[in-house]
Order: structure tokens, then C-alpha cells, then sequence
């Protein structure tokens, strides 16, 4: 057995980081395990793979995966992310963080990647709240859910992040939760596969910090959640795929081609140099 | 010629059949129980022991209703389980 540990996706992570810090019934774990289960199904070179995260509980996935990786400061995975990418355009860059560390204060470098089409791939681990420094309220906290700072019920609208990264953009576009670990992973290896930016949305667990606040005390009950309100929908509207306490609407959204920033600019570059 | 020989019927008892070889890696789980709770031939149930995190791991219930569908392996966030094919002839 190559890893520490007797697993076989063990060689995929660092032996002296596991056991992972991560709660019991986290979706986090779900996330790394079903992550790994992509790559080790392509048979990527891990020589050429680099993962970024940002700051949070899903931030700590840089650290485990077994690979060149960053953990960035918080909300800016994916600037780190496009100056790797623009630096070595070979390499296939993956940014795996959180929904407040993607889209609040990161939220302006996410729909600007997404816009100009950088070839780097993100994987956004939606828990509703962030995580790590408390449970406090976040951008997909859904609207009377209670957090530490919401005790009384949210009061703001939450993002819809399918219908936000496909305005914004994004090539390849998906959802799914934790529970659905096998459609995620066709869904990831579609991702590394893609040229353009791409986005998969997983909704996840955290019933440690949020599920609690919210009839859901364990990992279990936040799945069987996951598994009643599920709906599989595939390339329909995003706009329409809010979640709610009813439903969250699952399945592919986009996946279209076009140039990628890093094919314009150095194709640019390599005209600009011809001529002169 | 070959269409012939594909159309014989199979004879079950020369034909290799794949065994499952449950691993828990006791001390690595967390006790959430997806992996219990998921399997679709509720080969798995929680154990009375108390593991070094201070959780009930899994013990298998029957090894033969395993299907290797690789569910609880896919599922598990802590890679505490995994399963493996052995593959074997009648009766191992
Ligand atoms: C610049 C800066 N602001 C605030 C923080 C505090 N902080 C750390 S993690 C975090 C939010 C994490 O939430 P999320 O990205 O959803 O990750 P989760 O913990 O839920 O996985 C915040 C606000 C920080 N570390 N740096
Ligand atoms: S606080 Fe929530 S997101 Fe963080 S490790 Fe615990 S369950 Fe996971
Ligand atoms: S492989 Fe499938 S059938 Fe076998 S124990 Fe795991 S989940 Fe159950
Ligand atoms: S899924 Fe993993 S951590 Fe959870 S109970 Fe099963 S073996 Fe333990
Ligand atoms: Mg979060």
C-alpha cells in the first residue's frame, strides 16, 4: 500500500494531514473523496495539477490533496488561481472553496473569471453559512434559515449560484449535493476535461454549525434532506433553480465551448510579436 | 462459428464470480453513518464498539448481499471504508 494509510485513494493524500480536521457527517470529505475518485478515474498527471484554496472549512482541501496546491487568504482562490493559469497555461488549475469565501468576498474575481472564460475549473462547497468561524449568516444562506447572526431568521435573498455563474459566463455548469457522490463525479471529470471556466455547485452538509440551528442535527438528517427535495432537471433553466426548503433543483445547467482568456491573450501576443 | 459459441448457455459454476472484501479502517471513522444508512443491501450496521475517535464504526452484517456497487466507499467522507472484488471460484 502506497499511502500511509490502507485506502486506495490514499496515495491522493497528504498521510501526515489525515485524519482530516473536518466534523462528523461534513459533506467536506464527501466532496475530497468524490474529487479524488475523478482524477483517479482520468488518470490525470498529478505533475501538472495544482489546487487552490481559500480560507474556510472546504479551504483545508488544499492541504490534503496530495498535489502542488495553495491555501490562499480568504476570497482569493481564484486570483491565485488565474496567475497560475496565465503563468502555465498548461497546467490544469482547480479552485475548491467555500460559498463565502467564493461569492462574498470573493464574489467579484468569481463573475469576472467567469466572464472573461479563464481556463480554471471551480468546485464551490455550498454549506448555507460559513462554516468555520462560527455559522454566521453568508450570500446562500436561504431566507429564514437561523444562523448565529440571523437568531431570528435571514432576511436576505440568497444567491442563486447555477443562474449567477451562468450569467456571468461559465462553460460548464452543474449541481449537485452530496448525496448524489456519483452523478458529482461524472460531473467532475466533465470539468477537468472542459477548456473553459467551469463551475459545479455542491450542496453540503455542515450539521455541525448549520444543521443544527435548523431541525437537522446530523449529517444524516441534512442527506435526507438532500434526498427528499432533490429534483433532477438537466439543462433546464437556471434562473428557476432556486433552493428552498422543498426543492433544490439538481443536474447539469450549461456546457458550451468558446475561446478561453488565456488562448485569446497569448494568441494576441503571438500576432503583436510577428509583426514587429 | 462465433455467434454460436456466444449463444451457448454459461455454465454458472465455471465462471469466475467476483467475492466482496469489505475493509473498515475502524479508527478512521467518524460515525456518521452514510455508509450504513446508503448501502442499497443493507450489508452494514453500526457496532457496539467505541473506536479510538469514540464513535460506533460499521461492522458488515453478511458479506454475500454485497453487490460491489461501491456505494459506501464513494459515500464516506472520512475514507474509512472501501471495497474490494476477490474474485474466486464457487464456493470461497
Ligand atoms: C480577509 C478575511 N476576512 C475574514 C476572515 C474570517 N473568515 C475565515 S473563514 C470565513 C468564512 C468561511 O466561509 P466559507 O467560505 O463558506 O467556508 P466554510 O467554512 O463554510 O467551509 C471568514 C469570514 C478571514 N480569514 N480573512
Ligand atoms: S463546521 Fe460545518 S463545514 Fe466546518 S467541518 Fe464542521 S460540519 Fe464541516
Ligand atoms: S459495496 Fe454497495 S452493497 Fe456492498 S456494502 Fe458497500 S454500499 Fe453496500
Ligand atoms: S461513512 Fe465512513 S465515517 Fe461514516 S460511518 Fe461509514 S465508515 Fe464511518
Ligand atoms: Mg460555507
Amino acid at each position: 500500500m502506497a499511502g500511509a494509510f490502507e485506502h486506495p485513494f490514499a496515495v491522493y493524500l497528504r498521510a501526515a494531514m489525515i485524519p482530516h480536521i473536518w466534523c462528523s457527517g461534513c459533506g467536506n470529505g464527501v466532496i475530497l473523496n468524490a474529487f479524488i475518485h475523478a482524477l483517479d478515474e482520468l488518470r490525470m498527471d498529478l505533475d501538472k495539477f495544482v489546487v487552490v484554496s481559500g480560507i474556510g472549512c472546504i479551504g483545508r482541501t488544499a492541504g490534503y490533496t496530495n498535489v502542488d496546491s495553495f491555501h490562499t487568504t480568504h476570497g482569493r482562490a481564484i486570483p491565485f488561481a488565474t496567475g497560475v493559469k496565465l503563468a502555465k497555461p498548461e497546467l490544469e488549475v482547480v479552485v475548491i472553496s467555500g460559498d463565502g469565501d467564493l461569492f462574498a468576498i470573493g464574489g467579484n474575481h468569481f463573475i469576472h473569471a467567469a466572464r472573461r472564460n479563464i481556463g480554471i475549473k471551480v468546485i464551490c462547497a455550498n454549506n448555507f453559512n460559513y462554516g468555520m468561524t462560527g455559522g454566521q449568516v453568508g450570500p446562500t444562506t436561504p431566507l429564514e434559515a437561523l444562523t448565529t447572526t440571523t437568531p431570528y431568521g435571514n432576511v436576505e435573498h440568497p444567491f442563486n449560484l447555477v443562474h449567477l455563474a451562468t450569467a456571468s459566463g461559465a462553460t460548464y455548469v452543474a449541481r449537485w449535493t452530496t448525496l448524489h457522490v456519483r452523478m458529482l463525479t461524472m460531473s467532475i471529470k466533465k470539468l477537468l476535461q472542459r477548456k473553459g471556466f467551469s463551475f459545479i455547485e455542491v450542496v453540503s452538509p455542515c450539521p455541525e454549525i448549520y444543521g443544527r440551528r435548523n431541525n437537522m442535527r446530523t449529517g444524516l438528517e441534512m442527506m435526507e434532506w438532500f434526498r427528499k427535495a432533490s429534483v433532477i432537471a438537466n439543462f433546464s433553466d437556471p434562473a428557476k433553480a432556486e433552493i428552498t426548503p422543498e426543492k433544490i433543483v439538481v443536474g447539469e445547467f450549461v456546457d458550451i465551448e468558446k475561446p478561453t482568456y488565456e488562448q485569446l491573450l497569448y494568441g494576441k501576443i503571438a500576432k503583436i510579436v510577428k509583426k514587429e | 462459428m462465433v455467434a454460436n459459441f456466444l449463444r451457448a448457455p454459461m455454465n454458472e459454476k465455471k465462471v469466475l464470480k467476483l467475492k466482496a472484501e469489505i475493509h473498515i479502517l475502524k479508527d478512521q471513522c467518524k460515525g456518521c453513518g452514510f455508509c450504513i444508512h446508503y448501502c442499497p443491501k443493507k450489508v452494514l450496521e453500526e457496532s457496539d464498539e467505541i473506536n479510538a475517535r469514540g464513535v460506533h464504526p460499521p461492522r458488515v452484517v453478511d458479506e454475500k448481499n454485497c453487490i460491489l456497487c461501491s456505494f459506501c466507499t464513494a459515500v464516506c467522507p472520512d475514507f474509512a471504508i472501501f471495497v474490494r472484488g476477490k474474485q474466486c471460484m464457487d464456493g470461497c
